[in-house]
């Protein structure tokens, strides 16, 4: 089933990590094996926040293989030597689990070679990288997710997020949402729903030299998506072209560093519920989690099918 | 079933009187001779006069249903829930008369499998709002989601906002009337009943329609498999103008110039089945 949410503050900064856990908490049951989040907060623009991971959560329910701990430390020094490797620094470095990380660092804009390198560490997968976005996903629901990574107070102007019952694939961070942009600078997805060409058109953009890291069809929309900012599309453009190029029944969300997008497929068979205000956009698969924000009476409606909006925050 | 025995019944047969059943399963047999098989068991005598009020904020779909049903056993008419909080599945399963006043917004599955009660809700409908209705009437004044009215028997099931996509999917019977405009796959694989949509419409309307009327006051996207366009007649516009002032849609409509919709019965076809069989396929 799947639960997914998005909410944009127009021109403000406010606790997006509380609520986004808010939403994703009242959306659980759509989705209890993983929760993720995907989060623009105030950063100073000037150096980029890397989250990865050397390894995964394997506690009960997860369907990763048991690994001794002390990989991780090896893996987390090779990064490091790595990242010095092709000229970047490392500002600020912070375990946030035995098996993930928060670096800030210091690196061209070019992002694809420091991605690349990152990544040929043995099990390692870079989460988010990016000048505002924090992408944060791991096993467990909203709060246990939010506790354990510190997103409680986390401040931005929007961020989106997923609550996953695992279907085609397994119960590990890897295949749970949202997914980056891979190699953009704060592009993040999520995805309620099944996409049946999924092979094809990964084997097309695999063809194209774009990259996958698990075999979950969610990740097949930002990979599209990043082709196609790669080829300089415009978000919106990108979007509309999705729902012609997948097959399917899809919802999803799409956020950059400045804004938030969302797509329904021609069939409309997933739910989504939009509240937009002068400053408040808020999205969600039920109303119930736009009312964890908005206690009190408000308007919503079902976006209908094939449609493209996108926000600026 | 005058003239036959009751051990005669093929159910006696097939032995279904004399087995024990477990679980969950029961079967309750209809004898028309006994009154009280003519209400639903715990259908209570209520008094509109007598009106309750529930505060939903703290409480779960649950309690509110078996709230709900404890007001109407002690003879509760009027029964007015307040802060729904877009909660899903409140006030399903009501098999009687009954007012139901919602003081804002249901989230899915809203006033389901009802039979009789008249439901307003201030707020809107998340999906698949009055799925299963027998009789009755629900009256929404905002939005609806999607799969509005689906599967439905009888009744009358109002929006005066706009709905989303499979509105009146799978419907026996009824009327549903929306008061803006309806996405994609409206009336999909509807069997019987009227579905009225005073705006505009998405594609694919009527898909698979077995029976049944589509009337549409605004544009039609596309229609979907077998549905096909009719002409209006006299009868259709006197219904149209009773049935939408009823249902208090104050939209301006020139009802001579709706767009009525039909099967086609390219792809099925009643008419070659016997009635019996029709009858079942219903």
């Amino acid at each position: 089933m799947c639960g997914i949410a998005g909410l944009i503050h127009k021109g403000k900064s406010t606790n997006v990590g509380g609520e986004m856990q808010d939403m994703l908490q009242s959306l659980k049951h759509r989705g209890p094996d993983s929760t993720g989040f995907a989060l623009y907060g105030d950063n100073d623009s000037k150096n980029y926040i890397l989250r990865f991971k050397v390894g995964e959560n394997v506690k009960e329910g997860s369907s990763a293989k048991n690994e001794d701990s002390k990989v991780y430390e090896k893996r987390k020094d090779d990064v490091n030597s790595e990242i010095t490797k092709v000229g970047a620094e490392i500002i600020e470095e912070k375990r946030i689990t035995p098996y993930s990380f928060r670096y800030v660092i210091k690196t061209k804009d070019d992002l694809l070679e420091i991605a690349q390198k990152i990544e040929s560490v043995e099990m390692t997968e870079i989460l988010s990288l990016g000048r505002s976005l924090e992408l944060v996903k791991d096993i467990g629901d909203a709060s246990v997710v939010a506790k354990q990574y510190g997103l409680s107070n986390f401040n931005g102007t929007h961020g989106i997020g997923h609550t996953r019952m695992a279907t085609e694939s397994g119960v590990d961070i890897r295949s749970a949402h949202p997914f980056w942009g891979y190699p953009f600078s704060d592009v993040s997805v999520v995805h309620n729903g099944q996409l049946t060409n999924y092979w094809n058109t990964r084997r097309a953009l695999e063809n194209l030299g774009m990259r996958f890291m698990s075999t979950c069809d969610s990740e097949l929309i930002a990979v599209y998506i990043a082709n196609k900012i790669r080829k300089g599309v415009e978000l919106e453009e990108a979007m509309k072209s999705s729902l012609e190029d997948l097959d399917g029944v899809f919802t999803y969300l799409v956020a950059t560093k400045d804004k938030l997008g969302m797509a329904k497929d021609h069939m409309a068979a997933k739910p989504m519920v939009l509240y937009e205000s002068d400053d408040l956009v808020a999205l969600a698969s039920e109303e119930v989690a736009i009312r964890s924000l908005l206690p009190h009476e408000i308007d919503t409606y079902d976006p209908y099918e094939g449609e493209v909006k996108v926000w600026q925050a | 079933m005058a003239g036959i025995k009751k051990s005669e019944h093929k159910s006696y047969g097939m032995g279904l009187h004399d087995e024990v059943l477990t679980g969950r399963t029961q079967q309750t047999f209809f004898n028309s001779e006994e009154a009280e098989n003519f209400f639903y068991h715990d259908a209570f005598d209520v008094d509109f006069n007598k009106r309750a009020t529930i505060d939903a904020e703290k409480l779960q779909c649950k309690e509110l249903n078996k709230k709900i049903k404890e007001l109407i056993k002690q003879g509760y008419g009027t029964i007015v829930l307040k802060n729904p909080g877009a909660k899903h599945s409140l006030g399903v399963g009501i098999l009687q008369k009954l007012n139901l006043i919602v003081e804002g917004s249901l989230g899915y599955f809203g006033v389901g499998s009802i039979d009789g009660p008249v439901v307003r809700i201030s707020g809107r409908v998340g999906w698949s709002c009055a799925e299963n209705m027998m009789s009755g009437k629900v009256v929404i004044e905002k939005n609806a989601g999607s799969c509005f009215g689906a599967a439905i028997r009888g009744g009358d099931l109002i929006c005066k906002g706009s709905v989303g996509a499979r509105s009146g999917i799978d419907m026996k019977g009824g009327t549903i009337i929306i008061g803006g405009d309806a996405g994609a796959f409206t009336g999909f694989m509807m069997q019987r009943g009227r579905i009225v949509i005073c705006g505009d419409v998405g594609a694919n309307l009527g898909d698979s329609l077995y029976d049944g009327t589509i009337f549409v006051g605004g544009k039609i996207k596309s229609l979907g498999a077998d549905a096909v366009e009719t002409e209006m007649t006299d009868l259709d516009v006197d219904w149209l103008k009773r049935k939408l002032k009823v249902a208090e849609i104050d939209r301006k409509i020139d009802f001579s110039k709706m767009t009525k919709i039909v099967s086609g019965k390219k792809l099925w076809n009643y008419d070659n089945l016997e009635p019996s069989e029709r009858k079942g396929a219903i």
